[in-house]
């Protein structure tokens, strides 16, 4: 199979730069990062808290907090076109019809003062016209089609009525209310129970084969990843480190930072041991370190990670043949391979 | 929701009677009422002795004050030194407070909720800095000072409105006194809509609503505000129970003869039939207010569920 040229692909992000203008100075939440999502495939986004894997898909559906947030560069190519240098106008029709998103927290992200009918409903009304009354009954479909039991009977009830797995369903029917091309999955599951975060996962790959969506699936669990992803990037310190097909990422990590991700999963076969963990804390964003800035964490670092930044480097696969998608950002690539 | 306000209403009974119970004695503690009753002069030690048994002043305090109480409901506020009855008083000052507050809380509401909103969605800008210099000013000013400055202005300079009121007071000529008293209810309604606003724009559920691709005004006034007007609405319902009783200043400056005028009258001559009866209707008027703003609390955020 061969890989389709980039500007049929759904979504093509491009060195997209995102910065917080702070009271205490700006800061480089995103530092150009690209990454592509084609349709019907799943790109989980993979990294730990504040290295700009949510700041991201924010600016990609154009719902960053602007002030402090600002878009300084890049392109975010959808279907070919550039939703950045789109009017207001014409980006408020592409959110919500052509691509939505799933919030982490559903309970926050409901509205608490309106019934889920209704702000479902609302998706109809604004984007289609449709009166309230055929909303209404779109609606309940949707309950249906999340499989919400008793749909008919709690259409409107309140969000804080419903339990969290529930809630969440909520969150996803509003998604695929227009039936989008793409979805952006913000820790979807991390809300929930074990036993439901399956559940919903589930949920949610169904209907993205089922209306052939891209997905893209930004998460700091990598037992979610493994399941459901065809590719996955993960990132450090605004920018991808790596960037590999999941079996790949799994099987040959690249980078040190990965290798140190999968590591401190915990095992079965490892209980009475220590739980592994990457020694240090993730760098603030306002003094990212020089150099590579995961080297003050990394057991692999050398004088040269202190002074140059790596670029990301193309790393063939096991049959040493070059592979599309496979990168990593880190000077000794071939020695984290061979370990 | 009964059951709730059942115990509501139950609970309003202790507070009932003991906050009557304190003006009542309060009052007494201010003085003989039958030597205020002859003012100046001496009374004859015979005729006095006879009103005090008329009036069962002889008696000690818990039992007047149960006397009282019964007398009251029965619908009986006893007579002002007049001769008047207390009740008469009210049927003439409480609709002319009622119209006083109708304007003032409705020119509160239009005007504080509007700049509240408006300054609250551009935080930090020009805007936004002039309305909060300007409540913080309109809060710093007392009303005697902002009510003559207007009389003057509006109604003596420029002859906009009618300086004082005549014992009718209508609607018209109640505009001026009403944005005089609502003004400092004013400054807190702006205040406190800009301060919800900015908490509840960045609320999740708002991005959510940029996530959905709805029109700017549509997550204004049908996500955001309906959020971000829940503490405003407690405030001015509260707001209406104070702004009842809490006339007199304004209703001095205007010569306007409602609640404030007669309570002033009251204590001023030691009436006492007049203040406790006075007092005693504003503390219901009070305690009703708060329970009306208790259950509409919950219609307002469907998350609260009185049981």
């Amino acid at each position: 199979m061969t890989q389709a040229p980039d500007v049929t692909r759904l979504l093509d992000v491009r060195d997209l730069r995102v910065e917080f203008r702070t009271r205490d100075g700006v800061a480089e939440a995103v530092g150009g990062v690209s990454y592509g999502v084609d349709a019907g495939r799943t790109l989980a986004v993979l990294g730990e808290s504040g290295s700009g894997k949510s700041v991201t898909a924010q600016a990609v559906m154009g719902i960053l907090d602007s002030p402090p947030a600002f878009v300084t560069g890049g392109q975010v190519l959808f279907r070919g076109r550039d939703l950045l240098t789109m009017s207001p106008r014409e980006r408020r029709s592409v959110r919500g019809a052509a691509m939505a998103m799933i919030f982490q927290d559903a309970l926050s992200a409901l509205n608490p003062v309106l019934t889920v009918g209704a702000q479902l409903a609302e998706m109809y009304e604004v984007h289609r016209g449709m009166s309230r009354k055929d909303a209404r009954a779109r609606a309940v479909e949707l309950m249906d089609r999340v499989r919400i039991p008793a749909a008919k009977a709690r259409v409107n009830d309140y969000p804080h009525q419903f339990s969290g797995g529930m809630r969440q369903r909520i969150m996803i029917a509003m998604a695929i209310a227009l039936e989008p091309e793409l979805i952006i999955a913000d820790e979807p599951t991390t809300a929930l129970d074990v036993t439901v975060q399956a559940q919903v996962m589930d949920l949610l790959d169904e209907l993205r084969r089922e209306y052939a969506m891209g997905l893209i699936l930004i998460t700091h669990d990598l037992g979610v990843v493994a399941d459901v992803a065809d590719e996955i990037a993960v990132m450090y310190a605004g920018r991808i480190v790596e960037t590999a097909p999941v079996r790949e990422l799994y099987r040959r990590p690249a980078h040190p930072y990965t290798r140190g991700l999968l590591d401190s999963i915990p095992r079965v076969d490892h209980k009475g041991k220590e739980l592994y963990a990457i020694k240090g804390l993730p760098p603030s964003l306002l003094t990212v370190p020089t150099g590579c800035p995961f080297h003050p964490r990394c057991p692999r670092a050398q004088d040269i990670c202190r002074t140059e930044r790596p670029p990301l480097y193309e790393v063939p696969d096991a049959t040493d043949t070059v592979a599309p998608g496979r990168a990593s950002a880190c000077h000794f690539w071939k020695d984290e391979l061979d370990a | 929701m009964g059951r709730y306000v059942l115990r509501r209403l139950l609970q309003m009974i202790p507070v009932f009677i003991g906050s009557t119970f304190l003006i009542f004695f309060m009052v007494y503690a201010l003085g003989d009422p039958v030597a205020a009753l002859f003012g100046d002069k001496a009374p004859d030690p015979a005729t006095a002795a006879r009103i005090r048994k008329d009036l069962y002043l002889d008696e000690p305090l818990w039992s007047q004050y149960v006397h009282y109480m019964g007398q009251v409901f029965s619908g009986d506020f006893g007579t002002a030194f007049n001769g008047q009855p207390v009740t008469e008083l009210m049927t003439g000052a409480f609709p002319v407070t009622l119209r006083l507050t109708v304007v003032a809380v409705v020119f509160e509401m239009a005007l504080g909720v509007t700049l509240g909103v408006l300054s609250g969605l551009r935080r930090g800008r020009g805007l936004d800095t002039s309305v909060l210099l300007l409540t913080l000013v309109v809060v710093a000013i007392p009303t005697f000072v902002s009510g003559t400055v207007l009389q003057f202005l509006v109604g003596v300079r420029w002859g906009l409105a009618p300086p004082s009121v005549s014992p009718e007071a209508p609607f018209t000529q109640l505009l001026l006194p009403g944005v005089v008293l609502g003004l400092v209810s004013l400054a807190y309604t702006t205040r406190l809509t800009r301060t919800s606003v900015v908490e509840n724009a960045r609320a999740d559920y708002v991005r959510t609503a940029v996530a959905k691709g709805l029109p700017r005004h549509r997550i204004v006034t049908r996500h955001l505000l309906r959020n971000s007007l829940i503490p405003v609405v407690t405030f001015l319902g509260i707001d209406i129970g104070a702004l009842m009783g809490g006339a007199i200043v304004t209703e001095r400056i205007f010569n306007i003869h409602g609640v404030g005028y007669q309570l002033y009258q009251g204590i001023l001559r030691q009436n006492s039939p007049t203040v406790v009866g006075f007092v005693t209707i504003l503390v219901i008027v009070f305690l009703l207010a708060n329970l009306l703003v208790d259950l509409l609390y919950a219609v307002l955020d469907p998350r609260i569920r009185y049981a």
